[in-house]
C-alpha cells in the first residue's frame, strides 16, 4: 500500500475520530479531572463558592459513602438472581425451538421477540400499569387465587423488576443463543443418537456446551446493563416514591448529585468509581467463566 | 473438536445406518414434541399478554379502565383517546413524536453514514494508529452512560448546546458500535481486488467509497441504521440529562412525565399515558417489520460483540 493511499484511508475515520475525542475522551478526562476537586463556601456561604483540589478526597468519601455502597450491593444482589434466571429461561426456549422444525420454530421465535421491540420506558409504564392496584389485572387475579399480592411493596419491588427486565430481555437473549444452537454440526447429534443417547442427554453434553461462548456473552451484556440500571426504578419511583428512593440504584445516585444536589465533583468521582467497579465486575465474570471451559 | 473430526469421517456409514434404525426427529416421541410446544405457547402468552392488555386499555374510557376486566374490551374510545393525546396541553405529544423521529432519523442516518466510512477505512487500509482507533472502538463498550453523559452535559452547557436539538443530534453521529458493525460488514463484502481494479481506471478514493462500496454495502447499511434508529428512539438517560424544556422533549421523557404528573399535582393521566405508549410503539413496529431482514442479523451479530 502507497504512503498516499494510507493517508487516504485514515481520513476515512477522521470524522469517527473527531468526535470520539469530543463525546468520549474529552468527557471521561474532563470527568477524572472535576473528581479531584470540590466546591467550598467560605465564610458564611455569602462570599460565593470556591472551587479547591482535594485530591483523591471525593473517591474515599464515595468508598465510605454507605448510600453508594448499599445501591452497588443492591444491585449486584439483584443481578446474581436475575441474570441467571433469564439466562436460564432463554437457554431453555432457546433448545425448545431448535428440537422443532425450522417452520414452527420460526414462528414461536417472532412472538417471543415482541417484548424486545418494546422501548424500555414504555415496556416500564406497560408494567408498572399491570401491577397496579387500580388499573392493573394481576391484583384481581390474585385475590381470585387467593393472595393479596401489592407489587409495589418494599420486599415485592424488586422481583416487581425483576419481572420487568426478565420479560423485556429473554427474546434477545434467546435468539443470540438460538443461533449459537443453528451452528452445533447436525452429525454430532445423530452420532451420539446412534449410541443411544436421549434427546435430553444430547442438549445437556453437546448443545449447552457448545453455547457457552453465547451465554458468557449474554450474561456480561445483561451485568454491563444491570449496573447501569436507571429507567426502571425511575419509572416505579414515578408511582411509590416511598419505597423506590432516589438512591435506589448508583446511577440514580449520581443523578441526584449532580443535578438535585448540585454536587457535580462528587458525582463525577461516583461514575469513575462506578465505571471502575463495572470493569472490574466485566473481567471477573470474564475470567471465571473461561476458566472452567479449560 | 476432535468429535467433529470423527463424526465427519464416519459421516457415509452414519447415513446409511439412519435410515435403518433411528425415526425421523419429527415423529421422535409424541409426548416431547407436546411437551416443547406447550411450554413454548406458555413463553409466547407471557411475552404477548401485556402487549394485549396495553391495546385493550388504549380503546377505553376512563371509568371502563378502572372498573372493567383488564384482559377484554369494555366500550369503544380509542378515538376519543387518540383525540386527548393529540391535544392535551396544545398538541405537545406531537411535537415529541416529530422530536423522537428527527433524533432517531437524521442522527442514525449521519451516524451510519460516519460509521460506514470509518469501518470501511479501518478494514481496507493499512495506515498508523488504526489498532489504536480499534481498540477505542472496542473498549468503549464498556463504558457506564453516567460517566460519558454527566460530563458531556457539562460541556454542552458551555458551548451553548443544552437544551437545543443538538445535544441530541451530535452524540447520534458517534456510535462505536455501529463502527464495529461497518467493518465486519466491510471484511464481508468489499474484496481488496475490485478496489484494485477501480483504482487502475483512475476512479478516485471517495468517489470509490461513494459509488462502489456505498452501494455495495447496502444490506450492512440499513442493519446499522435500523440499531441505531431503534437505540435513539429507546433513549432516556441521555434525553433526560441534556434536554430540560418540553418542546425538545422525546416520547420517552414527555411519557415519563406525565406518569410523574399524579404525584405532583393529583392530576391522573393513566389513560393518555397508555394510549401515548402504544403509539410510541407503532413507528417501532412498522420499522421492525418494514426491515425485518436486517434487525435479525443485526440482534445475531450483536452475538459477536
Amino acid at each position: 500500500m502507497t504512503r498516499s493511499l494510507r493517508w487516504k484511508g485514515a481520513a476515512f475515520t477522521v470524522p469517527f475520530q473527531l468526535g470520539f475525542v469530543f463525546l468520549y475522551l474529552l468527557p471521561i478526562g474532563y470527568a477524572a479531572y472535576e473528581s479531584l476537586f470540590t466546591e467550598k463556601q467560605s465564610g458564611l456561604g455569602l462570599g460565593g463558592a470556591t472551587t479547591e483540589f482535594v485530591g483523591l478526597d471525593n473517591y474515599t468519601q464515595g468508598l465510605t459513602d454507605s448510600a453508594f455502597m448499599d445501591s452497588v450491593l443492591r444491585v449486584v444482589l439483584f443481578a446474581c438472581v436475575q441474570i441467571p434466571f433469564m439466562l436460564l429461561v432463554s437457554l431453555l426456549l432457546a433448545l425448545f425451538l431448535d428440537a422443532l422444525t425450522s417452520r414452527v420454530a420460526s414462528r414461536f421465535r417472532i412472538l417471543l421477540l415482541v417484548p424486545y421491540m418494546i422501548p424500555g420506558v414504555v415496556a416500564a409504564i406497560v408494567w408498572v400499569n399491570l401491577y397496579s392496584p387500580d388499573v392493573g389485572p394481576l391484583t384481581p387475579i390474585g385475590h381470585a387465587l387467593g393472595f393479596d399480592w401489592n407489587f409495589f411493596a418494599p420486599s415485592m419491588v424488586w422481583p416487581s423488576i425483576g419481572n420487568l427486565l426478565t420479560w423485556h430481555g429473554i427474546g434477545y437473549n434467546m435468539v443470540i443463543i438460538y443461533s449459537a444452537l443453528q451452528g452445533v454440526p447436525r452429525e454430532l447429534f445423530e452420532a451420539a443418537r446412534l449410541d443411544g443417547a436421549s434427546e435430553l442427554r444430547i442438549a445437556r453434553s453437546i448443545k449447552i456446551p457448545f453455547v457457552r461462548g453465547a451465554l458468557v456473552l449474554t450474561g456480561l451484556l445483561s451485568i454491563i446493563q444491570m449496573l447501569q440500571i436507571f429507567n426502571e426504578p425511575a419509572l416505579f419511583r414515578n408511582i411509590t416514591p416511598q419505597t423506590v428512593s432516589d438512591s435506589f440504584t448508583p446511577i440514580m445516585i449520581i443523578y441526584n448529585q449532580a443535578f438535585n444536589a448540585g454536587n457535580y465533583h462528587y458525582a463525577a468521582a461516583l461514575s469513575v468509581l462506578l465505571a471502575l467497579i463495572l470493569g472490574v465486575a466485566s473481567f471477573l465474570f470474564y475470567r471465571l467463566t473461561s476458566k472452567e471451559a479449560d | 473438536m476432535v468429535l467433529t473430526e470423527r463424526t465427519a469421517t464416519e459421516r457415509p456409514e452414519v447415513r446409511g445406518v439412519r435410515r435403518l434404525s433411528r425415526p425421523d426427529p419429527a415423529s421422535r416421541g409424541r409426548g416431547g414434541q407436546r411437551f416443547l410446544l406447550v411450554g413454548l405457547v406458555l413463553a409466547s402468552v407471557y411475552s404477548l399478554f401485556p402487549v394485549w392488555w396495553l391495546i385493550v386499555a388504549a380503546t377505553k374510557d376512563r371509568t371502563a379502565l378502572y372498573q372493567s376486566n383488564g384482559l377484554w374490551f369494555s366500550g369503544w374510545h380509542l378515538w376519543d383517546n387518540l383525540h386527548q393525546v393529540f391535544t392535551y396541553q396544545d398538541g405537545i405529544f406531537l411535537r415529541w413524536t416529530a422530536n423522537s423521529l428527527l433524533y432517531a432519523g437524521v442522527g442514525s442516518l449521519g451516524g451510519t453514514l460516519i460509521a460506514l466510512a470509518t469501518g470501511y477505512g479501518l478494514a481496507r487500509f493499512d495506515f498508523p494508529g488504526r489498532n489504536a482507533i480499534f481498540a477505542c472502538v472496542v473498549g468503549s463498550f464498556l463504558i457506564p452512560i453516567a460517566l460519558l453523559t454527566l460530563p458531556l452535559y457539562l460541556l454542552f452547557s458551555a458551548i451553548g448546546m443544552v437544551d437545543t436539538p443538538w445535544a441530541m443530534l451530535v452524540p447520534c453521529l458517534i456510535n462505536p458500535f455501529s463502527v464495529y458493525l461497518a467493518k465486519v460488514y466491510t471484511e464481508a463484502t468489499i474484496p481488496y481486488e475490485l478496489l484494485e481494479a477501480a483504482r487502475i481506471d483512475g476512479a478516485g478514493e471517495l468517489r470509490i467509497f461513494f459509488s462502489i462500496v456505498l452501494r455495495m454495502m447496502t444490506t450492512g447499511g440499513a442493519t446499522v441504521f435500523l440499531l441505531a434508529f431503534v437505540n435513539t428512539w429507546n433513549a432516556f438517560f441521555l434525553p433526560l440529562t441534556v434536554l430540560r424544556g418540553k418542546e425538545n422533549w422525546t416520547l420517552n421523557l414527555g411519557l415519563y412525565n406525565w406518569t410523574g404528573t399524579r404525584l405532583e399535582s393529583g392530576i391522573d393521566l393513566t389513560g393518555l399515558v397508555l394510549t401515548g405508549a402504544l403509539l410510541s410503539i407503532v413507528p417501532m413496529a412498522i420499522m421492525m417489520v418494514a426491515m425485518r431482514r436486517y434487525w435479525r442479523t443485526g440482534v445475531t451479530l450483536g452475538a459477536l460483540k
